[in-house]
């Protein structure tokens, strides 16, 4: 469902960071692990579109998303990609049922409350961002993350801010999610934790190092 | 959802809001404000200036002439013989001549003695009654009528001079015979009745040796002549003036000449070899406005300075905020939104933040004309409405402008940050 070729990324003035090719499909979730400043917030900004490669292709369902203009990238991505971050981003002016519903791509008010209530966060619809605990802001990530019913879920460090409780409730949750949405799910982490709970795992640190 | 969003984001932040548009709020309140009541008074000067070619009246001030034989918004420069002022009215290339004469007041109002041509020069009917007919008659004005609460066949006692608590003329009542209807001209602020009535209560209170009422009557200054027949038997209207109290005097004269050349050479001739001075109305009228504009100019320019302070301020609120939204912003081009729905909702903001104002400042106007009509209306007898006049759509055009130009900085910024960049910062 998600493969990567070649893939390599060069930031101005350093050496190039090049990445191992993987494949990953729905009903297997992907842990990329490794140390922080080895690139696998770079990885995930690659997959996501967010960044384009050096080098080499990033493929979903076949299709070479490098090669789509921006703006259709920007189209792609609302519709087909839910990005989980490691800091919860909102907009912080408005209730989290809007911020679920930001998404040009996001669906129904139904829809929201729905996945709100799945990921236990339905009682707080109406609040505001900075009114929820850190583990509420994560699973309403969570939530908005499949709000567009995504193909792909990427995940950039979900549990690293968590408590044991809060991570292993997260991780699950998103597992679930992945599932539910039939969605390839990536995880890049530096969190020990994840390791027992996802079976395929990829080191970045040794690879990246040409 | 952008427009949701802008919105959200304004009200998030109510005092960044607050001094945007109050600095707007001001900026269009002062301009708006002077837009209306330059509109206004040009407006109403020009309506009542009808065609009124020349002014005669005492020697003094042409503008205080004008405004009080005209606009009746001054006191007189004092007062003409009637016998000098009729030799002028019965010259022959005078195509109309109005006698005004100026006595009392009625609750600050003033009574007008002169001719039912003057109402039919502002095209007034009557609502009920009648026009005077006889000496202590009088014709309300539409407004003077509502103010008063008088209806037909009610007394007063007319004020010696123009303020409300001046000396009461008591033993000469006046009797309402007719009230006319609206004609929003200077008609409906004037209480009229016939040149007899004000010389029967002057001569009388002032003791001066003038001719014995009865006689006064007998005068008619041809006051009931149908104003149909007006132009083609004119000439035979003015040798038919039996005016013989000429020892009387008068306030002013409106004058309308058959032709324009008349108009330039008479005021020479009657300045110089009068004792009276003849004013060309349009010529004041015009010299007021361009002093006035000079002063609204001063105004227009300070005003313009607090909208260009509004506008940085725009740009700065919306500049800073941009730092901290950010990462909302990133947030939105991850979740679908493409760079120019970033740059439309940054604009957008600025347009709401000058939408606010703008609705405000318009307010602020409207709020501050009723408290200059609370001071015009017992200083000048002069009433502000509050509708929209023209110019204001630029005022508003002009807003958005400011609100669109100040976010066009932020928002390019917004189009072209590094989301990637932005979202790998912890």
């Amino acid at each position: 469902m998600v493969q990567t070729k070649n893939l390599s990324y060069q930031y101005p003035g350093s050496a190039p960071i090049i990445f191992p090719d993987f494949n990953v499909e729905a009903g297997h979730p992907l842990l990329i692990c490794g140390e922080s400043g080895c690139g696998k917030t770079t990885l995930l900004h690659l997959l996501a579109g967010l960044r384009r490669p050096t080098n080499g292709q990033v493929l979903i369902n076949g299709d070479s998303i490098s090669d789509l203009p921006p703006s259709k990238m920007d189209r792609f991505r609302g519709q087909h990609i839910g990005i989980v971050y490691q800091q919860s981003y909102f907009i912080e002016s408005l209730s989290i049922l809007d911020n679920l519903l930001t998404s040009p791509y996001s669906g129904s008010k139904d829809k929201a409350r729905t996945t709100a209530s799945r990921l236990n966060i339905g009682d707080f619809l109406s609040r505001y961002p900075n009114q929820l605990s850190m583990g509420q802001q994560q699973r309403a990530t969570i939530a908005r993350a499949v709000m567009n019913e995504p193909k792909l879920i990427l995940a950039d460090e979900p549990t690293s801010a968590l408590d044991n409780k809060n991570c292993a409730q997260v991780i699950n949750l998103l597992l679930e999610e992945a599932v539910a949405n039939h969605a390839a799910l990536i995880i890049v982490t530096h969190d020990d934790r994840l390791r027992s709970e996802v079976q395929n795992s990829i080191e970045l640190n040794t690879i990246s190092k040409m | 959802m952008l427009g949701k969003i802008a919105w959200k984001n304004i009200i998030y932040k109510p005092l960044n809001t607050a001094l945007c548009v109050s600095l707007l709020l001001f900026g269009v309140g002062i301009i708006s404000l002077l837009l209306l009541i330059q509109h206004q008074l040009e407006q109403k000067f020009e309506r009542d200036l009808q065609n009124i070619d020349l002014v005669i009246g005492a020697k003094g001030s042409p503008l205080q002439l004008v405004l009080s034989a005209i606009y009746h918004l001054d006191a007189p420069t004092g007062n003409i013989k009637l016998a000098e002022a009729k030799e002028i009215m019965e010259k022959p290339m005078v195509a109309e001549a109005i006698p005004l004469a100026y006595g009392d007041s009625y609750l600050g109002h003033r009574i007008l003695g002169t001719t039912p041509e003057y109402i039919n020069k502002y095209n007034g009917q009557l609502a009920q009654g009648a026009l005077f007919s006889k000496s202590m008659e009088v014709t309300l004005g539409a407004d003077i009528a509502v103010k008063s609460g008088l209806s037909l066949g009610d007394t007063f006692l007319g004020t010696h001079g123009e303020v409300e608590q001046g000396h009461v003329h008591d033993n000469h009542p006046y009797t309402v015979v007719g009230i006319l209807k609206k004609t929003n001209s200077v008609l409906d602020r004037l209480v009229l009745t016939n040149i007899e009535s004000v010389w029967e209560v002057h001569s009388h209170e002032e003791g001066h040796d003038h001719p014995p009422i009865d006689t006064v009557h007998a005068l008619e200054l041809d006051f009931d002549h149908d104003h149909e027949h007006h132009d083609h038997d004119h000439d035979h209207d003015h040798a038919d003036h039996v005016i013989t109290a000429d020892s009387m005097e008068i306030t002013a004269v409106l004058l309308k000449y058959k032709t324009k050349m008349a108009v330039l050479n008479m005021p020479r001739l009657i300045n110089e070899q009068t004792n009276m001075q003849a004013v060309l109305p349009a010529l004041e009228i015009n010299r007021l406005f361009y002093m006035l504009g000079i002063g609204a100019t001063t105004l227009k320019l300070i005003a313009g300075g607090i909208m260009l302070m509004a506008g940085f301020s725009v740009f700065f609120v919306l500049y800073s905020r941009l730092r901290d939204r950010k990462h909302e912003l990133a947030l939105m081009r991850s979740v679908g939104y493409r760079p120019g729905h970033l740059f439309s909702l940054l604009l957008l903001e600025g347009l709401i933040l000058a939408g606010i104002g703008y609705i405000f400042g318009w307010l602020l106007s409207r709020v501050g004309i009723h408290f200059i009509n609370q001071q015009a209306e017992s200083d000048f007898n002069l009433q502000f409405g509050a509708e929209w006049v023209p110019g204001e759509e630029w005022l508003l055009l002009l807003t958005f402008t400011v609100g669109i130009v100040s976010a066009l900085l932020p928002a390019w910024q917004a189009m072209r940050m590094d989301v990637s960049e932005i979202l790998s910062e912890s």
